[in-house]
């Protein structure tokens, strides 16, 4: 079984730990041997260099380490990267405060002048100390590159590079005090270090308390520093030859670095505290800005959003009281939202607003014409507030309410508030704007839906096929204007030569209009099985519609029966578009001018009296045009309407032609008469020709 | 777009009737209406001179109001009609049923029983 190795950053993390405490253990173990071996005069053989050369890997590996760990914590505050640096500081100081106790404790004994236990404690000191020392260099690059450039990234690149190769200039033998390389490279890194420590951007984004959570910690960071530095500073004197001490580049950069950029943020964080609270504030008000412009997103309702509006008002410019009056559609009386203040208070101080002189009118830098958008800063004097300021809210270009902003200081208004306000009202304005468009395009999505299910409705209705013999063709049109009409047409067949015919139109449109026609269809589906005389037919379905249509509503109706044996027509006319008939023999076209009523206009017994049944025979190529006045007052540009004598000059010029036929030439005249005017009604028209 | 405007005049309220009688203005028409019943006027006169275009639905708002005109015994009528709107009114039938003047003088005439 093997267990595949995946080669993770967390696996290098590990590893490279790993190598670093093997190391150090190697490092111990030859000073303690190289120790006996001096002791007892016997030279091991192993080179100075040797011993230097893994001590330094042991560095590099804890550089690794440490640069892998922070990798992992990406999303560590400020505070929790400082106060890592400041663990990593008292875990290693509290290690060399117990060795030094435990050699107090002992001075004396024998065991205090034992070289070995010496070397190995210092050994742990120095290895613990330069993980300090690395750990801290690692978060401080972290700092430094936070908001980084390009040019930042470059320069700081090149100051790692130059620490971790000083790690082994060790090797090369030269010492402080007396190499001028050794000074050089050292007054090098120290100007690069000062130089980068002057990044400290991410100051600015501590808040007040976390500012002085950093003063303390950097503090404590320092102090570590410097006992760090007297801990391992050995004077030259007493140092034993082979034994390594503060004179590495490597931790005299590490320390210098360390320590500057300790102390400038030290000071930049102090310099920076009185200022603070206004960069909060900022924050404070880019995040307001923000709610209120996501409100939307949250489905808030305007309540809300004025909520949030004076709330913002009031943290931005440190108001004292406010409050937001609207006039809301459908509401009578008007709206407030008032934060600490009572509404006994709104009117006192509104009363005295209208009598103060002392005002200053600003003008809105958006509309400039319309005086109702000023913003105005008054002065009060009797009351508990001294300072007002009065900001219109308006909605889709009209004003809806003010939002009046009090401070109990005189002059507690400035520009910059202003200006601030400003913006939050009309975010606010965008806000409402969107609710409401939101809300109507819902209402109207919902009113579509509707209509759309009355079309459908209203267009079931309609017959598909149309019942004829072999005496008359029959041919039916009608097309839908955007809004829903009630056109209605049907036939019914009585006998083999006897058919009932109808043509009507329902007063108003939309749903109620699908809905009295679905009535009508009823009506006349269940009363043409009656044969009735056509006048009987009418003062039944006018009973029956009496019941059952609004007050306002009416239908108009013309209702046909054909005998083609006989050749005898019977109407009667409710209301509805005169019919227009072709007379083959006369060779004209006319239309029938009996007196009528509208079904549902007179709701009693006297409507028969308004009607009139007329009798008529016709013949071979007589026309019968049934239509609605969709297509009689259909009008154009000019307002003029089509037309009865238009349709009869047309019939007559086109009677040769059959029912379809006829029906295409009136109704692409009827378009080349309209123009390019949308349809404003149902256009519905029935031809009959016999033969 | 509908414009109406309502004055007292003489013996009988007067309402100036402008404009479109759609669909959508009807309801304005039938409110006016409505409250010169409900303050019970026994004289209504409608001028519908400027009244270019009446739809189903205008002619719906004067249609309910014909069997109140009867049973309250008012004098509801209406003058200046074009002759588009007049031939509305008469295919529908609605001329027998109301009473429609051609001028304001036959109308106050009709009213004070010349």
């Amino acid at each position: 079984m093997s267990k595949s190795f995946k080669l993770t950053p967390k696996f290098y993390k590990r590893l490279s730990l790993i190598l670093a405490i093997i190391l150090w253990l190697i490092v111990s173990l030859l000073d303690v041997l190289q120790l006996l071996a001096f002791k007892s005069g016997v030279d091991l053989e192993i080179s100075n260099e040797a011993s230097l050369l893994l001590l330094n890997f042991f560095y590099v590996f804890v550089f690794i380490f440490y640069r892998l760990r922070i990798k992992e914590e990406e999303s560590g505050s400020f505070i929790d990267l400082l106060w890592r640096v400041f663990a990593t500081g008292l875990i290693a100081t509290v290690i060399s405060l117990v060795f030094k106790l435990f050699y107090s404790s002992i001075s004396g004994t024998a065991l205090a002048e034992n070289e070995f236990l010496k070397i190995v404690s210092d050994d742990i000191t120095k290895g613990i100390i330069a993980a300090f020392l690395i750990s801290t260099f690692i978060v401080w690059k972290k700092l430094i590159l936070y908001q980084k450039s390009k040019r930042l990234v470059i320069s700081w690149n090149a100051f790692e590079w130059f620490v971790i190769a000083s790690i082994f200039f060790n090797l090369t033998g030269y010492e402080i005090d007396s190499s001028l390389i050794f000074n050089i490279l050292y007054g090098a890194s120290a100007i690069m270090a000062i130089i980068l420590s002057g990044n400290l951007k991410w100051v600015a984004y501590l808040n007040f308390k976390q500012k002085w959570k950093a003063i303390l910690l950097i503090i404590l960071i320092t102090i570590y520093i410097f006992y760090f530095f007297a801990e391992l500073y050995v004077p030259p004197a007493e140092s034993v030859a082979f034994l390594n001490s503060i004179d590495s580049l490597f931790f005299i950069v590490l320390f210098t670095f360390i320590l500057f950029y300790s102390v400038f943020s030290l000071l930049v964080i102090l310099f920076n505290l009185p200022t603070s609270s206004v960069f909060e504030r900022k924050m404070e008000e880019a995040i307001n800005f923000q709610r209120l412009s996501q409100s939307i997103q949250s489905g808030e309702s305007e309540d809300q959003i004025f909520e949030i509006l004076l709330n913002s008002s009031m943290n931005a410019v440190y108001a004292d009281a406010g409050w937001i009056e609207v006039n809301r559609e459908g509401y009578d009386s008007t709206h407030y939202i008032n934060k600490n203040i009572g509404r006994d208070s709104i009117n006192q101080i509104k009363e005295e607003l209208f009598k103060s002189k002392n005002r200053t009118v600003i003008k809105n830098p958006l509309s400039s014409s319309d005086s109702n958008t000023d913003r105005i800063l008054v002065t009060l004097k009797k009351s508990n507030f001294k300072s007002v300021f009065v900001v219109p809210i308006s909605v889709q270009n009209s004003v809806v309410g003010f939002m009046y902003l009090l401070n109990e200081v005189a002059e507690g208004f400035n520009k910059e508030m202003i200006n601030i306000i400003n913006t939050f009202a009309s975010q606010a304005s965008i806000s409402v704007e969107n609710v409401k468009l939101m809300s109507e395009a819902i209402s109207n999505e919902r009113y579509k839906e509707e209509l759309d299910i009355a079309k459908r409705v209203q267009r079931a209705l309609l017959p598909e096929k149309l019942h004829s013999n072999d005496k008359f063709n029959i041919h039916a049109f009608t097309i839908a204007a955007a809004e829903v009409g009630g056109d209605y047409y049907d036939t019914f067949q009585l006998k083999d030569d006897k058919f009932a015919l109808v043509i009507g139109d329902v007063s108003g449109k939309g749903t109620s209009a699908a809905f009295h026609m679905s009535q009508m269809k009823g009506i006349f589906q269940s009363l043409a099985q009656l044969d009735l005389p056509a006048d009987e037919f009418l003062v039944r379905a006018n009973r029956a519609l009496s019941e059952c249509l609004e007050r306002t509503s009416f239908i108009t109706l013309t209702f046909f029966i054909l005998d083609t044996t006989s050749k005898t027509m019977e109407f009667a006319r409710a209301g509805h578009c005169p019919t227009l008939y072709f007379n083959k023999s006369k060779n004209e076209a006319e239309y029938f001018q009996n007196k009528g009523l509208g079904l549902g206009i007179l709701r009693n017994d006297s409507f028969k009296n308004f009607i009139q049944v007329n009798t008529l025979k016709f013949d071979k190529d007589d026309i019968l045009v049934l239509y609605t006045d969709g297509i009689s007052e259909a009008s154009n540009e000019a307002g003029d309407e089509f037309g009865f004598d238009r349709l009869k000059t047309l019939l007559e010029k086109n009677s040769h032609y059959d029912p379809v036929m006829i029906q295409k030439i009136f109704i692409s005249k009827l378009y080349e008469f309209c123009g390019s005017r949308d349809l404003d009604d149902d256009y519905t028209m029935v031809v009959i020709k016999f033969k | 777009m509908i414009d109406i405007k309502k004055e007292q005049e003489n013996n009988y309220l007067l309402i100036h009737v402008e404009g479109e009688a759609d669909a959508s203005s009807a309801i304005n028409l039938d409110n006016i209406i409505r409250e010169a019943f409900d303050e019970s006027h026994q004289n209504i006169l409608i001028d519908c001179t400027n009244l270019n275009y009446i739809s189903s639905a205008g002619l719906g708002v004067f249609m309910s109001y014909i069997e109140e005109i009867s049973t309250n015994s008012v004098n509801f009528i209406l003058f200046g009609l074009s002759e588009k709107v007049m031939k509305v009114f008469g295919i529908l039938g609605l001329d027998q049923l109301l009473t429609i003047k051609k001028t304001k003088e036959e109308a106050t005439a009709l009213l004070n029983g010349v």
